[in-house]
């Protein structure tokens, strides 16, 4: 069948893309590496007038900057795996891009794009939240910079505005004694995540006891999320003993409200949120404790 | 929205008239007509319509043909040598039956040629892992896995030999 017709036009500046935002409206869609949003159009899922196309917005290489990691909204996934200060700064980062779709998804697809289109299951999503992430957005009426956190709203939902867009992904460096791990469960290779955890540990620098944990979900609701940390509190102060981590699992898992579909039942689902939980926190621990590399 | 698109396609410059929606696997197939750029899913799923792109595969149905103007872009038909003779990826196909019913194929190939490319010897793990975005109903895939894994032998004792 094939897209709908629509026009097209090609902008070199995320400025120029917000106005044109404001010109068009709604009926306008921004393209970025294009991996999910042509599967619409090609399936007429959405019918849009016009077509901005980011790719010829200069996409700067990844730099430190106050404490942060920037990287731009037009990065590509195969940057995330190659770049060595994605790796040395952003480990979780690699370690989840080499489970997005496959080679030409990850050599077309960028990591605005991912956050920007929201998926519940996008391993980027779940990162991010695992990172701290912050998005610099930009509008026709300037810009703002939000948590990860509060981009994800609802189903392919978030909380930009219209006429906005994502221009930056910023992730703070890391503690020391920090480590990070990344697990999913895929009905086959390059599918969409029935459920992904990512995990963030620090360590203490004095006894090397659990000194901060994070934990993002994916695939168990309508939008990725951060585990609430109430949960995550017992594990402070802690050793890291596999009785305490499968306590935390069993909590979490109790504490999600999965949904029934194609790929899984519910009940499936929350079992493994147990599993993949209590993996992710071990194997996040032990890079932490530096006994595994992020590869 | 009509535009005029120049694309080098297999070392041959081609200007091309082509409408916004258009994607670059209907400009290759359709506009240009080459029969081994195919439709498969239109999702970037089965990897039918591989097509390098400035030398690294991407899917031509999630891609706008407008957004090839002044791209590289290599098919199938591109690795033939001089005088259509196969490109020893090819020949690796052939005798190994990696190839059936042959849809699958010139994606196969793409996918392969640039593993190959950069990573010299891959083990049969990260074959696997990157043809995971190339479906073959006919195969089973073992055969396929067989004929990469002695091209790339193949291809780094070439190189060893060339230094």
């Amino acid at each position: 069948m094939g897209c709908a017709p629509f026009d097209y036009v090609t902008v070199d500046s995320f400025e120029h893309a917000a106005q044109l935002l404001r010109t068009y409206g709604e009926d306008a869609k921004l393209l970025a590496g294009g991996q999910s949003l042509i599967p619409m159009l090609n399936l007429r899922l959405l019918r849009p007038s016009v077509l901005i196309d980011l790719n010829s917005v200069p996409a700067h290489a990844p730099i430190i900057t106050d404490g942060e990691l920037r990287l731009s909204a037009l990065t590509r996934h195969r940057s995330l795996l190659e770049d060595r200060l994605i790796e040395a700064h952003a480990p979780l980062l690699p370690m989840v891009a080499k489970h997005i779709g496959n080679v030409r998804v990850r050599n077309r697809g960028t990591i605005g794009g991912s956050l920007a289109h929201g998926d519940p299951s996008a391993e980027l999503c779940v990162a991010a939240l695992a990172v701290d992430a912050r998005v610099d957005v930009l509008g026709s009426s300037g810009g703002r910079t939000l948590n990860a956190s509060d981009l994800f709203v609802g189903y392919l939902t978030t909380s930009l505005e219209p006429d906005e867009m994502i221009t930056a992904v910023r992730i703070p460096l890391p503690a020391p004694r920090t480590g990070w791990a990344f697990e999913e469960v895929v009905r086959r290779g390059s599918d969409f995540a029935v459920v992904a955890v990512a995990a963030r540990v620090r360590l203490s620098d004095v006894d090397g006891t659990i000194s901060d944990v994070a934990l993002a979900l994916g695939g168990v609701g309508d939008r990725a999320m951060t585990v609430d940390a109430p949960l995550l509190t017992s594990a402070v102060g802690t050793d890291g003993s596999d009785e305490s981590l499968d306590e935390i699992a069993a909590m979490i898992a109790a504490h999600v409200e999965p949904f029934s579909d194609v790929r899984a039942s519910a009940a499936y689902r929350r079992h493994l949120v147990a599993v993949l939980t209590r993996r992710a926190l071990a194997g996040a621990i032990a890079r932490a404790r530096g006994g595994a590399s992020h590869r | 929205m009509k535009h005029e698109i120049t694309l080098v396609v297999n070392g041959v410059r081609r200007t091309v008239p082509v409408e916004s929606q258009e994607t670059l696997v209907d400009v290759l197939h359709d506009r240009l007509g080459m029969p081994d750029v195919r439709y498969g899913c239109g999702e970037g799923v089965c990897g039918t319509c591989t097509v390098l792109l400035d030398g690294s595969p991407v899917s031509a149905c999630l891609m706008l043909g407008v957004q090839a103007d002044g791209r590289d872009i290599i098919t199938a038909a591109g690795l033939c040598r001089e005088g259509d003779a196969l490109h020893p990826l090819q020949e690796s196909f052939l005798r190994h039956g990696a190839s059936q019913c042959g849809f699958c194929t010139p994606g196969m190939l793409l996918t392969a040629y640039d593993l190959v490319e950069r990573r010299s010897l891959p083990s049969r793990d990260e074959i696997r892992y990157t043809l995971v975005g190339n479906l073959c109903r006919c195969t089973g895939y073992t055969k396929i896995l067989d004929a990469i894994e002695d091209y790339a032998a193949m291809r780094r004792a070439e190189k060893e030999e060339q230094r």
